[in-house]
């Protein structure tokens, strides 16, 4: 669901631990509309990330609904009341047929239940001030590139890097590269096309050679719960280190007991799947190694150990003000850190509070 | 839930296919149809057997890849949604489910469910565009465009490209999407400049992709994830009319 539901709707969970009732059973006088009594002047429109952690937390310490009990409510009642139905549907009413058709519930009438999902990278690859990336000629524009995003990459700054680089930085930056070079024919007999290509097709012939026991989707799913458990939303240093010795070891069974059913000349799903799934494990360990190392909370990054008394992320600018950009060198050897560090001329970093 | 199935089996594009029975069991009505042939899948994959081929992507109804022929409707029972949106509980414990390919000679089968859905690319690569420079920012408030119209061409920039409207169309007739595409740029000031030859290029090449043409059957809006009006075809036609003089 999107995020810009919390505008209008009110987030709540019931007062007492577990209670079961029917939403509507229970009486404004024990709902806790925690946002709202937490953060007086904002309220519901607390950012992303805040209104992320707070809900995990109702969750954790035993507050959550539903049959899950990994959900709060989003409340539309009162919009209704004060707005109309049918002013709501005219905002919402794409969403809120959404979560219908999800659930079966009609979110009009029954409050919504929802849960914060992870967005593992926001953002990702490093590029330079012309959105040129490591690799000569190859630009990476919008949500690819790892360049605006901080704790809240919510739909609007998404929509806004794809606009931001496409009209303004990528028809200058792009233009110039391709005039100030000289571009031979490439032919595919090129040392370099025919390492790439053995290297792919033994990646292939790998993968279809195990010949193991489970499937694709079940590794996804193991490794997956990992990464949702202990590189999520909140992160300590116990629970990293458990996910860093789970990781690897999933990734090398998965190395050893795959099945891939088909075979590698034809549309292969399970293979092309196979081939992503090993991307992610890749990924995932170096988002957990990288979370471990950083002993500060900032941005999307929340390390538990780390926050305010207010709950909030505390950075040490001293050690951290630097963008990590890890050095891949080879499957199974340890990355190699590159600081890039941040100098901040004008504005200093504060703490920001929505008290 | 225990549901039965009959899939389209087509090892490739030669090969003639045939339906296959499946039974998908222990199926959660909170599942989507999609998730219940992922469970299928695991065990074919288990038992050694190719699994079912089906596109899909963002399985939230935005990508317009997952379309299939449900017992005999494109994206299933339900209206206003894709195939990943559908879910379990539009079904009954031992229902028997059919699940078909889009059919249609502009769509050939490329295995088992998925198709070649490239002659919707080709039909934008003639037209479905702005290629105006962007030039400097101009203030927001110097073009206004009334609401009602900044609605409608909201409207028909919802289609995601799926395909369903062909598949649901007795002609295999491609003018829903057309249609879609035309208004969404037809009804902006920014698709001013090459009105006329857009209509004309996308035109031309839907013909050429051999879709069929529109009987005003209206099997297409019925179909449309995205509610898509036909009134963006009779847009479409004047468009197209209006751009021979
Ligand atoms: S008009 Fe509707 S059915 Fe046709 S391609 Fe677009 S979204 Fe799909
Ligand atoms: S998977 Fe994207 S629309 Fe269904």
């Amino acid at each position: 669901m999107s995020e810009s539901l919390r505008n209008d709707g009110r987030v709540w969970v019931p007062k007492k631990k577990g209670d079961t009732r029917n939403p509507k059973d229970i009486p404004e006088s024990e709902r806790d509309y925690y946002l709202e009594r937490q953060y007086p002047s904002f309220g519901n429109l607390v950012p992303r990330d805040v209104a992320s952690r707070r809900a995990k937390e109702m969750c954790d310490n035993g507050f959550g609904v539903g049959a899950s009990k990994m959900a709060v409510y989003l409340d539309f009642a009162d919009a209704i009341k004060r707005l109309g139905k049918e002013a709501v549907f005219q905002k919402y009413g794409n969403l809120l047929d959404m979560y219908k058709q999800i659930t079966g519930e009609d979110p009009y009438t029954t409050p919504m239940r929802i849960y914060p999902a992870v967005h593992y990278t926001m953002g990702g690859l490093w590029v330079d001030y012309n959105l040129m990336s490591t690799i000569p000629g190859m630009f990476v524009l919008g949500e690819a590139n790892f360049s605006d995003h901080g704790a809240n990459r919510l739909g609007a700054s998404a929509l806004m890097q794809g606009l931001a680089d496409g009209y303004f930085i990528a028809p200058y930056t792009v233009s110039d590269y391709l005039a100030s070079n000289k571009f031979n024919a490439v032919s595919t007999d090129a040392k370099e096309f025919k390492d790439a290509e053995n290297s792919v097709t033994a990646t292939i012939n790998k993968l279809m050679g195990i010949d193991g026991k489970k499937t694709v989707d079940e590794y996804h799913r193991e490794f997956g719960k990992v990464m949702w458990d202990y590189v999520g939303m909140a992160r300590n240093k116990e629970g990293l280190k458990k996910a860093l010795t789970l990781l690897p070891k999933i990734r090398a069974e998965f190395w050893k007991n795959v099945k891939i059913t088909g075979n590698a000349h034809e549309i292969n799903m399970e293979l092309e799947k196979a081939q992503r799934v090993a991307d992610f494990m890749e990924l995932g360990e170096l988002i957990a190694m990288d979370a471990m190392n950083r002993e500060e909370s900032c941005g999307g990054h929340f390390r538990e150990e780390f926050q305010t008394e207010e709950g909030e992320a505390k950075r040490n600018d001293k050690k951290f003000s630097y963008v990590a950009a890890w050095e891949y060198k080879g499957p199974g050897k340890k990355q190699v850190l590159h600081k890039e560090d941040l100098d901040f001329e004008y504005v200093k970093p504060t703490q920001r509070s929505y008290k | 839930m225990k549901i039965h199935l009959k899939v389209w089996r087509q090892k490739d594009q030669n090969d003639g296919g045939r339906f296959v029975d499946y039974t998908a069991s222990n199926v959660s009505p909170d599942m989507s149809f999609l998730e219940m042939l992922d469970i299928v899948n695991i065990d074919l994959v288990k038992k050694g057997e190719t699994p079912i081929a089906f596109d899909h992507d963002c399985r939230e109804g935005i990508c317009g890849s997952c379309g299939m022929m449900i017992n005999g409707r494109a994206h299933g029972p339900g209206r206003g949604i894709a195939t990943c949106q559908l879910h379990m509980r539009s079904f009954q414990d031992g229902d028997s489910v059919v699940i078909e390919p889009w059919r249609a000679a502009a769509f050939p089968v490329l295995k088992d469910l998925m198709i070649d859905r490239t002659s919707f690319d080709r039909i934008m690569q003639a037209g479905g565009y702005t290629s105006a420079k962007t030039g400097g920012i101009p203030d927001g408030n110097a073009i206004l465009i009334p609401k009602p119209v900044a609605d409608e061409a909201f409207d028909a920039a919802a289609c995601i490209g799926c395909g369903a409207c062909v598949a649901a169309c007795p002609n295999s007739s491609a003018m829903l999407f057309v249609s879609a595409k035309v208004s969404q740029l037809a009804l902006l000031p920014q698709g001013q400049a090459e009105r006329t030859t857009r209509v004309q290029r996308m035109i031309a090449q839907m013909d050429e992709e051999k879709f069929g043409a529109c009987s005003n059957t209206y099997a297409c809006e019925a179909e449309c994830p995205k509610q898509i009006s036909v009134t963006h075809i009779a847009r479409l036609n004047r468009e197209f009319i209006a751009a021979q003089f």
